[in-house]
């Protein structure tokens, strides 16, 4: 966990660098606001990461672990879901009405909303198998 | 160095000798490099402008590191495919790192690029440098022709798709351009000066030109502008400077201020409504 | 050394015997959450995409061995070649970089039973669908498809400008496949994060892994940035916003910006997982490690770091850019790329170099590289971006790099398909494939460097005042249609070898984890799993006595 936090800071610390150094020496807004940003997206995650590193055990994964470390309950993984192409529709019809017509977005947030209600119940449940 | 011709005395491996003669080897090269004309073209135009002949010269330097090494590593590859096909079942030895070797191959770049890099840095202050002159043409984009107008004078040229116009302008002199657009991105470009710049909407950009000698030379738009793009074309004339001074006089005549006036009708048009020009206005004694 | 029974094994058994009770059929396509299922859908659409695109380059090529061809009118010549840029680059590069072959490969490599997010990996598929339908069907509406170019620079994309619906066709299939990529981006960070198997540290993951997980923190770095910008766009062109239009106050150079500011990081996005499946392959075949691996990993996070200051040197030519920083900042990203490049050829150097097609592409792939890396080089240098810039040059150095990277792309399915499939391809068409494939680029690629120096401009439908580059055209259309037999072979191979050579588990002596499990990977990917202990723990276990050895000598890591 400590060297995955570890990219994220320098990437973050070396963006901030070249954002200050590019902002002021070229004194254009959007590249040195859209760089520093970058170097922000490095620090979130990164100093996040960082925090629980220092708070939790090495993992067997950051160590030589052994392969039976990995026993036991990894996660609960769907094995089938519609959602996600509920959802995927229902974005089709969202970005279809940009163009057709706003009516278009009333099936779009339609099948959006019964994707998130639809979704979250199934996670509940502890997914489909 | 195995493969040197050893010195007849035979009192082997001498290594002032053998750098001598690497030094001698590389004094023509390099006098051979520093000559600048004798190395080839590599596919560009020599340019008839003083900035675009330095740029020239950077392109057949930058060329001459791309050959070298491009074919260094071409050369490296082609001997380790040919050389290391497989031809058994056994092993190889599982070599991973050679940090020397490693540690060279990143050294040595970074010092290519420096030294491109700095080549760079003095071409570039040279072609976008604006030295001050009194000979200045604007340029007007439009969809799809240009206009040229000469501040300070009556000269005034328009063309379109169906009738290309003409940029003059005089030889051995610095001449500034200004150029700009009425409506889209456009992009004037002519191949022979070496040179590109946007003509942007809202912003007015400036270069030098120094031709170097007389000519007529294409130009074109280089930058998507819709339908007609492709057939957005026009012409540099490079005249002397007495030329160029008769050229701009015969706006002065009353034949010649009706044609600028109409030109400058059309270009105002154009730039007004945003609408292609319709008929080409083109004027001038050419 | 002994494989080790996974603990999973017992769960896997009750998935399995789930499974035969799970949906079939066009509704098991359509609810799965299988990252294998996923991928290889991907896999199959990015090909199609590749197929369609290609067929609009083939229209391009066609049109332009004339000087003044009347086989496209102007209009449709400026969809076509927008059409074709924009398939490519959004809907075949990307995805088969980052969604496809990288969805299949990425859990197993690392031994992990899925994608972190299995769901939201299934929505990154659907939007990317949904995407490309919507980018297809500007040809449908009236007015045409989008026709301002794969880059839509303001004010060209501008309602006046570009009115009509292809236009925002064109906006809102970007939209979908952004958030296709940006969820994926996510989905791989996570799973790289999260779900390697024990003794995974991050030093002993696959290159190709590693590149993923660079390529998606570019992604998260990069894509946004394109959204907001075409939220922008959307909204000057219909809600009378003047971002982009010098007459509101806005600044038409804004979207060059924020583009490129996409644009350079996916060049990058797309570049990476290629490199990753050659770094892959190269070591595989010359029966040797990677070679400087840690040079590697250094480059790859040295390119993504670089390669959020380099946006604007695809704007030398606007006059308002600062030239030398973004000059530096691209010849430096010259540099870990050569390292890379020295590095494949010292994973093959003293190595047995087995040429099997997935080799043959891979080397494909390291020559035309070379060729674009430095033409692009040059393009790095704002006084010969001058003359370049907007020209065939610049189309060239850029079509060798993707040119190498459809080699890469083809490598990676020959060397892992039968991973997915089971089934081996054809060698022989393969082989016979490549060379298509690899002179053709040649053949067409080379040409147009010639042609951008004569002062031939990009995206000219016609070129009736020079009849002179007519010949240079025509022996680019020659190579585009050796390409084009190429990309047909691939299909002829796929139909002949239909289930037709059964590969087993690992048919080329592999390193990595994938090659540990069955040939397809059951459910959650594996029933057992070796200690893992270096980068290859698949060669490490049937090789116990070839460890890999460190600087070039004799001692042992
Ligand atoms: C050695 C590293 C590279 C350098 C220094 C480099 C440099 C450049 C430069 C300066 C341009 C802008 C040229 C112009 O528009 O005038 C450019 C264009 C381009 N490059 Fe590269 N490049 C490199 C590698 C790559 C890679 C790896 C890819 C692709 C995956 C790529 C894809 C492109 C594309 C698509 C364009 C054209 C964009 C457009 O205007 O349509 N380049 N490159
Ligand atoms: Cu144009
Ligand atoms: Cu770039």
């Amino acid at each position: 966990m400590k060297l995955e936090a570890r990219i994220l800071l320098v990437l973050g610390l070396f963006f901030a660098i070249m954002g200050t150094v590019y902002w002021i020496w070229s004194g254009e807004n959007a590249g040195g606001m859209m760089i520093i940003a970058g170097g922000l997206l490095g620090f979130l995650p990164g100093s996040y990461y960082w925090w629980w590193s220092r708070r939790m055990p090495v993992r067997p994964e950051d160590r030589d672990g052994d392969v039976t470390e990995g026993a036991g309950f990894v996660g609960a993984f769907p094995g089938t879901s519609i959602f996600p192409f509920t959802l995927g529709a229902g974005a089709f019809f969202a970005v279809l009405s940009l163009v057709f017509g706003f009516w278009l977005m009333v099936p779009g947030l339609g099948l959006i909303v019964w994707a998130a209600i639809g979704g979250v119940a199934e996670s509940r449940r502890g997914g489909t198998q | 160095m195995e493969v040197q011709p050893s010195a007849p005395q035979g009192a082997g491996p001498q290594p002032t000798k053998h750098r001598r003669r690497w030094i001698a080897a590389l004094i023509p090269l390099t006098a051979l490099a520093l000559s600048g004309c004798t190395l080839p073209s590599f596919g560009a135009y020599k340019s008839d402008t003083t900035t675009g002949q330095e740029t020239y010269r950077l392109w057949q330097w930058f060329s001459v590191g791309a050959v070298i090494i491009g074919t260094f590593t071409f050369l490296l590859i082609v001997w380790a495919v040919l050389r290391y096909r497989r031809k058994g079942d056994t092993i190889p030895k599982q070599s991973q790192y050679h940090i020397p070797l490693e540690l060279l191959y990143t050294i040595i770049p970074v010092i290519i690029v420096g030294v491109l890099f700095w080549g760079t840095v003095v071409v570039e202050n040279k072609v976008v440098a604006m030295p001050k002159t009194n000979v200045k043409i604007h340029v007007n984009a439009f969809k799809w022709g240009w206009g040229f107008t000469y501040p300070g004078q009556n000269a005034v040229v328009v063309g379109n798709t169906t009738q290309e116009p003409t940029m003059v302008m005089p030889v051995g002199t610095d001449v500034a351009v200004t150029i700009t657009s009425t409506d889209v991105m456009h992009g004037f470009y002519i191949p022979q000066f070496n040179f590109s710049r946007y003509a942007l909407p809202g912003v007015t950009n400036e270069v030098t030109f120094h031709a170097v000698k007389t000519g007529t030379f294409t130009g074109q738009c280089s930058q998507l502008c819709g339908l007609y793009h492709s057939l957005m074309y026009f012409k540099v004339k490079v005249v002397t400077v007495t030329q160029y001074a008769a050229w701009l006089h015969s706006f002065d005549t009353p034949a010649g201020k009706l044609a600028a006036q109409a030109a400058q009708n059309a270009l105002k048009i154009q730039m007004s409504a945003g609408l292609p020009v319709v008929s080409a206005v083109t004027a001038g004694v050419n | 050394m002994t494989a080790v029974i996974s603990p999973d094994t017992h769960h896997d058994d009750a998935h399995e015997a789930h499974e035969h009770h799970g949906p079939t059929g066009v509704l098991k396509w359509l609810t799965t959450t299988d990252h294998k299922i996923i991928g290889l859908s991907y896999t199959v659409t990015a090909v199609l995409m590749l197929v369609i695109g290609g067929f609009f380059a083939e229209l391009i090529r066609v049109q332009l061995s004339a000087p003044y061809e009347h086989f496209l009118s102007f209009a449709q010549y400026n969809e076509v070649f927008t059409m074709h840029g924009s398939i490519m680059i959004y809907l075949f590069a990307g995805p088969m970089a980052f969604g496809a072959l990288a969805n299949i490969i990425v859990p197993i490599q690392i031994g992990a039973p899925d994608m972190a997010f299995p769901r939201l990996n299934a929505l990154s598929y659907w939007l990317y669908l949904t995407g490309s339908i919507t980018m297809l069907s500007g040809f449908f509406v009236s007015g045409g498809a989008a026709n301002f170019g794969w880059v839509g620079y303001a004010p060209l994309s501008n309602a006046a400008n570009s009115p009509g619906a292809g236009a925002d066709l064109w906006i809102g299939a970007l939209l979908l496949t952004g958030f296709s990529a940006i969820f994926t981006g996510v989905n791989i960070c996570a799973t790289v994060f999260y779900l390697r198997a024990p003794g995974m540290t991050l030093f002993r993951m696959p290159i190709f892994t590693w590149n993923l997980l660079v390529t998606s923190i570019l992604i998260l770095l990069a894509f946004p940035v394109l959204t907001a910008g075409l939220i922008m766009l959307y909204c000057d062109r219909h809600f009378g916003t003047h971002i982009f239009s010098v007459q509101g106050g806005g600044v038409p150079v804004l979207w060059q910006h924020i583009f490129w500011f996409w644009g350079h990081p996916e060049v990058y996005i797309l570049a990476l997982p290629f490199f990753g499946m050659v770094t892959e392959i190269i070591p595989v075949f010359s029966r040797k490690p990677v070679f400087g691996y840690k040079g590697m990993v250094f480059a790859t996070l040295t390119i993504a770091a670089l390669s959020l200051g380099v946006w604007a040197h695809h704007m030398f030519t606007t006059g308002t850019v600062l030239l030398p920083f973004f000059s530096i900042m691209s010849l430096l990203i010259a540099v870990p790329t050569g390292i890379k490049l020295f590095n494949w050829i010292g994973s093959m150097w003293r190595g047995q170099i087995w040429f099997s097609a997935a080799m043959l592409f891979a080397i494909g792939f390291v020559i035309t590289f070379l060729i674009g890396g430095l033409t692009g080089i040059y393009l790095a240098s704002p006084p010969l971006d001058f003359f370049t810039h907007d020209t065939y040059f610049v189309v060239a150095h850029f079509h060798s790099v993707v040119m190498a990277l459809v080699m890469g792309g083809i490598a990676g399915l020959y060397y892992w398909g039968p991973k997915i499939t089971g089934y081996l391809l054809n060698e022989t068409i393969g082989k016979i494939q490549f060379w298509f494939l690899f002179i053709g680029s040649q053949v067409f690629t080379l040409p147009l460097y010639i042609l951008g120096l004569r002062g031939m401009p990009r995206r000219m439908a016609v070129y009736p005042n020079n009849p002179g580059w007519q010949h240079l055209n025509e022996i680019a259309t020659f190579g585009a249609v050796l390409i084009g037999i190429s990309t047909v072979l691939f299909v002829v191979n796929i139909l002949v070898s239909w289930k037709k050579y059964p590969a087993g588990d690992n048919p080329w002596d592999g390193h990595t984890l994938e090659w540990f499990t069955t040939s397809p990977p059951p459910h959650h990917n594996f029933y057992r799993l070796p200690q893992i202990r270096s980068e290859r723990p698949t060669w490490d276990y049937n090789h116990p006595e070839a460890p890999a050895l460190t600087h070039g000598t004799h001692e042992e890591k």
